[in-house]
């Protein structure tokens, strides 16, 4: 008998205990599901921002394009500007010239200033000061570096207005993109390949050389895309500086206008929209190529 | 402790070596007789001093900043801190990482990086070198058909080798191993140790081991540090069989460590 109860409460208690497992699991399940529906919202709200941020730049491009290829024709791209002719050509070669001239001065230094900052400084005040400067560098609207550059390398150089004067003030503006994206590629180089190179009895300059700037190489191109697409972007640093001479500049120190500063002045000036949009198109087209070639070029060196 | 070394040569000394990283000291009087080819290894606990011992015998303790160095460290009666310029140590003195490091470029440009560094352009001589190294490094064979391929599309144990043949390629006298098989598989571990076995009638080896069993089957000699001193210091077969002090008995019956 007392056998049966003690049996009997034994089988109520697992009953119970199962009863209380399946509420649980139960709740457990519940709590999954709305764990998962906030999960699926978030989602949801993270893609419809991002859909937005790629909406506008589709946006912008498709609107340039269709405003601005009905106007491009070859004539457009290969005859010079004068009073008869309203071609884009000098310009576009005008923007090749000056972006060629300022990566030619701004990517020597900018290394250079990015190995000495990550290889040689020791850790200090010059570095700070110089870290400042360039973070300082980096924030200054483009007008500032453009009335710089009018006032020192057009004026008190004589540079006039000029390609050179030009280049020389757009390498100052991109200097800073090109040491901290110099540097950034230099850090990430394992300090175990400097070991190894010391190691064998490798100077500090012939390991730089063989071992450390060649891994940079991938890291550098990235400073030569980018700084490539604010050279090509800029115009108040590059009318005040490079001028708006409509020709082809025969050398550095001929005036020239580059494709963004003739954008400014044909809408500006209100000569016709439909010669910005369509220079405004051969623009970004212009900058597609150029960043594709880099790209592909980084990922040939990378293997 | 140390009344066999006069019948053999002495490759290094080093005499009351005292380091310091800042105001913590990391080595204390270690005065030591490195044999011209044997197999010395190093052993100890973590942080008890032997990694930083070896990197003082070609100098990598230079590149830390903060580090002190008192006492003498001598390399055929020579002091190297101040009769050698540090490239020309290194070169006499290489050094094998714990960790694989190849460059990221080709096996061959691996191994003739060195004698690059120290004037050797002729191609037919890098050839040489090269192929030579490999076969000495027992790594030739396997990478002989691949030569332009990138040295890390090689797997962990052979790029193991393939830095101990970039090491030989500058024709050091002595080689220096900082627990060179720590990330290596037993197979690839058991090859690197037929190596050191083969190395060691040609060169003097310095091994920093975690591993024992390895110090008992590679080495001729073995020196037990503990919190930055050399406790003892004798014939490896001695060592393990008959400990003097009662605290490398524990160590390598693995009572601690």
């Amino acid at each position: 008998m007392i056998n049966n109860m003690t049996n009997k409460n034994i089988i109520i208690n697992m009953n119970k205990n199962l009863n209380e497992n399946i509420n649980e699991n139960m709740n457990r399940v519940a709590g999954n599901a709305s764990v998962r529906l906030i999960d699926k919202f978030i989602r949801a709200v993270i893609w419809f921002f991002s859909f937005i941020a790629l909406g506008f730049l589709i946006w912008i491009i498709v609107f340039v394009f269709i405003k601005g290829i009905p106007h491009i024709s070859l004539s457009f791209l290969t005859s010079p500007n004068n009073g008869k002719n309203e071609g884009i050509w000098p310009m576009i070669i005008n923007t090749l010239f000056i972006v060629v001239t300022s990566l030619a001065i701004s990517i020597p230094v900018g290394i250079g200033a990015a190995i000495y900052l990550v290889e040689y400084s020791k850790p200090g005040k010059v570095i700070n000061t110089i870290r400042f400067a360039v973070e300082t560098l980096a924030g200054i609207p483009s007008i500032l570096y453009g009335l710089f550059g009018l006032i020192f390398f057009v004026t008190i150089m004589k540079l006039s207005f000029s390609i050179l004067a030009g280049a020389l003030t757009l390498s100052i503006m991109v200097l800073p993109t090109v040491i901290r994206t110099t540097e950034e590629a230099l850090k990430s180089i394992p300090s175990s390949y400097r070991e190894g190179s010391f190691a064998l009895g490798a100077t500090k300059l012939f390991t730089i050389r063989k071992v450390v700037l060649p891994c940079a190489v991938p890291g550098i191109l990235t400073a030569v895309i980018l700084s490539t697409g604010r050279i090509v972007g800029e115009t108040a640093a590059v009318f005040l500086t490079a001028g708006m001479g409509r020709n082809i500049a025969r050398n550095i120190m001929e005036s020239g206008r580059t494709l963004s500063v003739h954008l400014y002045i044909l809408a500006k000036e209100g000569i016709s929209f439909d010669k910005s949009y369509a220079t405004a198109t051969v623009l970004i087209i212009l900058i597609a190529i150029i960043n594709m070639a880099s790209s592909r070029l980084a990922a040939r060196m990378k293997k | 402790m140390m009344n066999n070394a006069v019948q053999n040569n002495v490759k290094i000394s080093t005499r009351n070596l005292n380091l310091f990283y800042g105001s913590m000291q990391a080595l204390k009087q270690i005065t030591m007789n490195i044999e011209e080819r044997k197999v010395t290894a190093l052993i100890g606990p973590s942080g008890c001093g032997k990694s930083t011992f070896i990197k003082t015998l070609n100098r990598m303790n230079d590149l830390i900043s903060g580090v002190n160095i008192k006492g003498e460290v001598l390399l055929d009666g020579l002091n190297i801190y101040k009769d050698y310029d540090v490239a020309d140590l290194r070169k006499r003195v290489g050094m094998v990482f714990q960790k694989p490091n190849p460059f990221p470029i080709s096996i061959y440009d691996n191994v003739a990086y060195g004698p690059r560094i120290h004037g050797i352009k002729d191609r037919a001589r890098l050839n040489d070198i090269v192929e030579k190294s490999l076969r000495s490094a027992a790594l030739w064979d396997e990478v002989k058909d691949r030569l332009k391929h990138n040295a890390l599309s090689i797997s962990g144990g052979q790029q193991q080798r393939l830095c101990i043949a970039r090491v030989l390629a500058v024709e050091p006298e002595v080689v220096l191993m900082d627990e060179p098989t720590s990330t290596l598989d037993p197979v690839s571990t058991l090859k690197i140790e037929d190596l050191i076995d083969e190395l060691k009638g040609k060169y003097t080896i310095v091994i920093v081991t975690h591993n024992m069993q390895q110090a008992g089957r590679i080495s001729d000699k073995t020196a037990f540090f503990l919190q930055g001193n050399v406790i003892e210091f004798d014939d490896t077969e001695k060592v393990f069989s008959r400990p003097v002090d009662s605290r490398t008995e524990d160590y390598i019956t693995g009572r601690f460590g």
